[in-house]
């Protein structure tokens, strides 16, 4: 397989990188400035693309590369891939389901508890040594409170599970109403956010749910809510969510990811009632090499002409 | 003062409870909330000395209220010849002399189950935080460091953490349940073993550590438990080995943990309390597998209401010669306690 071409879109994984230079002939597209001379060098070798929730395959991209079978993305998310192109040109595409779902799960719950108990501003108390001056401020305790899900897909469910053993009632919203399903179901983003303390991002990035999260949600989730984004930045109407912040019309946000990464507001910055995290949700040593071992998995699979492990197209 | 066996209607004739506290916001919102019920002796409120106050009312009063940390010594106490029951706010007890009250057969009550859920909610917290990086990735954010240095470094998973609690009272257990939910595998240490946990049992802190990675510290601190932590527990812990503490300072030998920790042979700590509050050894404030926060664990107004409706029951059930395990449940949990839980009202086994 040494001579079957791989293109990494960007780095992602020293230890991914170092697996596929083992079994193929990999390219790092960052490495090569001229980007159409690099493609039109070596498209007739390239068989397989290896993307993530930043560079994924787009259809420039795949149109590109003529010799290109599969897509195997190191992530679960797969907005950056276009699917409809790699239907139309017969091109596999596998991505990282269940390996990261407790690791995105436990960021959700880590983000409710790090919002409402504002962890981070009470680090930053002791560390400044304003505790000697007096004592911190009262919080907001997170056990008991209403979680609104949106999604509940198996980092969803997850999350719902989590809730549940801090006393939390759940509720969600999804395209359908899930049967036999324990957790109350609102049919509308806005009437789940008017029902819930705390609202949790957690469905695919598509067309129809990019900026679910706009002014009249954040309105309905209102000044003591709570937002929770373990999804994709575009759910979130990012301009929309900065000034209800600003101007307490929502109470606050944990964030784990932005319209424009790595470039974050920096109107939050001076916010004591927002986490802002840089896209760690499934960033654990373990998880990443369950992740890497799961997209080597796919590849050799599919060009040992073997079933594909976690297929989507 | 009025006799309680006659007392047919609580506003007619309120019962006398004495308050002892140092004034602050939060002990003035309870007081205010005790007075809608007795009649509150506060030394605070009199232009007297307080010896002289206590020598005017304390021979009579048969329930006092200790709010908040606020220490009470023997000598106090003996000043207080009527003296039935103590009434504690908080959960860890050390700054009452528990033995005067044990000899004198003064009944105590702490509030562990009032603010159970916000302190196992802490300690979650800070263990999230801890092997998540929460605290320093935001740090990361904000610093502008993001588009500059690219992506963060790496976390630890939570499932499969063997995680070890020191102490399974009321918060203990709380802890437990939740970190339970995320994957992690529970045993514990405590004075006793519980018949009822099924957690696994270990007999001591360092067999516990040794087979642990993560160790919860929410024990009462007492003579026996201090430094309970100590660098030998914390080295069998391992290099990844991470501590948490929600219990008092004194638990853990700080000067040790900091020692173990900028050499690296600790994995991390997440602390809400340190021996000498509010210092804080300042070697902790450059590492970013370190949490700090300021004994806030219990600083919710659901805490505070929780504790002011324990408080009063409490009372209420003493006057009314009712028993008070039964009725310090009533109210105060967002669920109905176990019979493991009603067990542990009363401070001999409550301040596991």
């Amino acid at each position: 397989m040494e001579s079957i071409g791989v293109l990494m879109t960007c780095p992602m994984s020293a230890y991914l990188e170092q697996e596929l230079d083992k079994r193929f002939k990999l390219f790092r597209f960052w490495q090569f400035p001229q980007r159409a001379q690099f493609l039109k060098e070596n498209c007739g070798s390239i068989r397989a693309v290896v993307g993530n929730a930043t560079v994924g395959a787009d259809a420039e991209l795949i149109d590109a590369l003529p010799k290109l079978e599969i897509v195997s993305s190191f992530s679960v998310g797969l907005d950056k891939v276009d699917l409809a192109k790699c239907k139309e040109k017969g091109v596999r595409v596998t991505n990282t389901p269940d390996v990261l779902t407790d690791d995105v799960a436990d960021l959700a719950i880590g983000l409710c508890l790090a919002v409402l108990r504002r962890i981070c501003e009470c680090d930053r108390y002791v560390r400044s040594g304003k505790w000697k001056k007096g004592d911190y401020k009262l919080t907001s305790k997170f056990s008991g409170k209403t979680v609104g899900i949106i999604g509940l897909g198996r980092i969803g469910t997850a999350i719902a599970k989590r809730a549940e053993a801090f006393n939390c009632p759940v509720c969600y919203y999804s395209r359908r109403e899930k049967p036999n399903c324990q957790y109350k179901y609102y049919p509308s983003v806005t009437e789940l956010a008017s029902n819930c303390n705390i609202l949790v991002v957690a469905c695919p990035l598509t067309e129809e749910t990019r900026h679910i999260i706009n002014r009249e949600v954040i309105d309905a989730l209102g000044p003591k809510g709570v937002l929770i984004n373990i999804g994709r930045g575009p759910h979130v109407d990012e301009p929309e969510l900065v000034s209800a912040l600003l101007e307490g019309r929502l109470g606050g946000a944990g964030l784990d990811v932005f319209e424009k990464e790595p470039e974050v507001p920096e109107e939050l910055f001076g916010l004591e009632n927002v986490v802002l995290l840089p896209h760690v949700g499934s960033g654990t040593v373990e998880t990443r090499q369950e992740m890497a071992d799961l997209v080597i998995g796919n590849l050799e699979a599919y060009f040992l002409s073997k079933p594909l492990l976690t297929p989507v197209v | 003062m009025s006799d309680n066996s006659t007392c047919s209607s609580p506003m007619e004739e309120l019962h006398p409870i004495f308050l002892h506290h140092l004034p602050s916001s939060f002990s003035v919102l309870l007081k205010t909330r005790l007075q809608a019920h007795f009649h509150v002796l506060d030394p605070c409120d009199s232009a007297e000395p307080v010896s002289s106050f206590l020598a005017s009312h304390a021979h009579s009063v048969r329930a006092l209220v200790c709010a908040f940390l606020t220490p009470l010594t023997a000598e106090t106490l003996e000043l207080f010849p009527s003296l039935h029951l103590l009434v504690g706010t908080s959960s860890g007890l050390d700054h009452v002399d528990l033995d005067y009250c044990r000899r004198r057969g003064i009944t105590v009550t702490n509030a562990s189950v009032a603010f159970a859920e916000d302190v196992a909610d802490h300690a979650v917290t800070l263990l999230i935080d801890v092997l998540r990086r929460i605290s320093a990735a935001d740090r990361f954010v904000r610093s502008g460091s993001w588009p500059v240095k690219g992506d963060y470094p790496l976390g630890s998973k939570l499932r499969g953490r063997r995680v070890g609690i020191v102490g399974l009272g009321t918060i203990g257990f709380q802890t437990a349940k939740r970190l339970a939910s995320l994957g992690c595998i529970i045993s514990y240490t405590s004075r006793s073993k519980k018949p009822s946990a099924s957690f696994a049992y270990y007999p001591d802190v360092l067999e516990l550590a040794s087979n642990s990675d993560v160790l919860i510290v929410c024990c009462s601190l007492t003579q026996e438990t201090y430094h309970i932590i100590n660098q030998e527990v914390m080295r069998a812990l391992g290099k990844r080995g991470v501590v948490v503490n929600v219990g008092r300072g004194p638990l853990i030998d700080e000067a040790g943990m900091v020692e173990l920790l900028v050499q690296g042979d600790l994995g991390g700590a997440g602390l809400d309390v340190f021996e000498h509050e509010p210092k804080v050894p300042k070697e902790l404030f450059g590492l970013d597998n370190v949490v700090l926060s300021p004994h806030c664990a219990v600083i919710t107004p659901e805490s505070f209401q929780a504790v002011q409706d324990l408080t009063v029951n409490n009372l209420i059930a003493f006057f009314a010669n009712k028993p008070l395990e039964e009725l310090a449940v009533l109210g105060t949990c967002s669920r109905a306690a176990t019979a493991l839980e009603r067990a542990l009202m009363l401070v001999g086994s409550a301040t596991e």
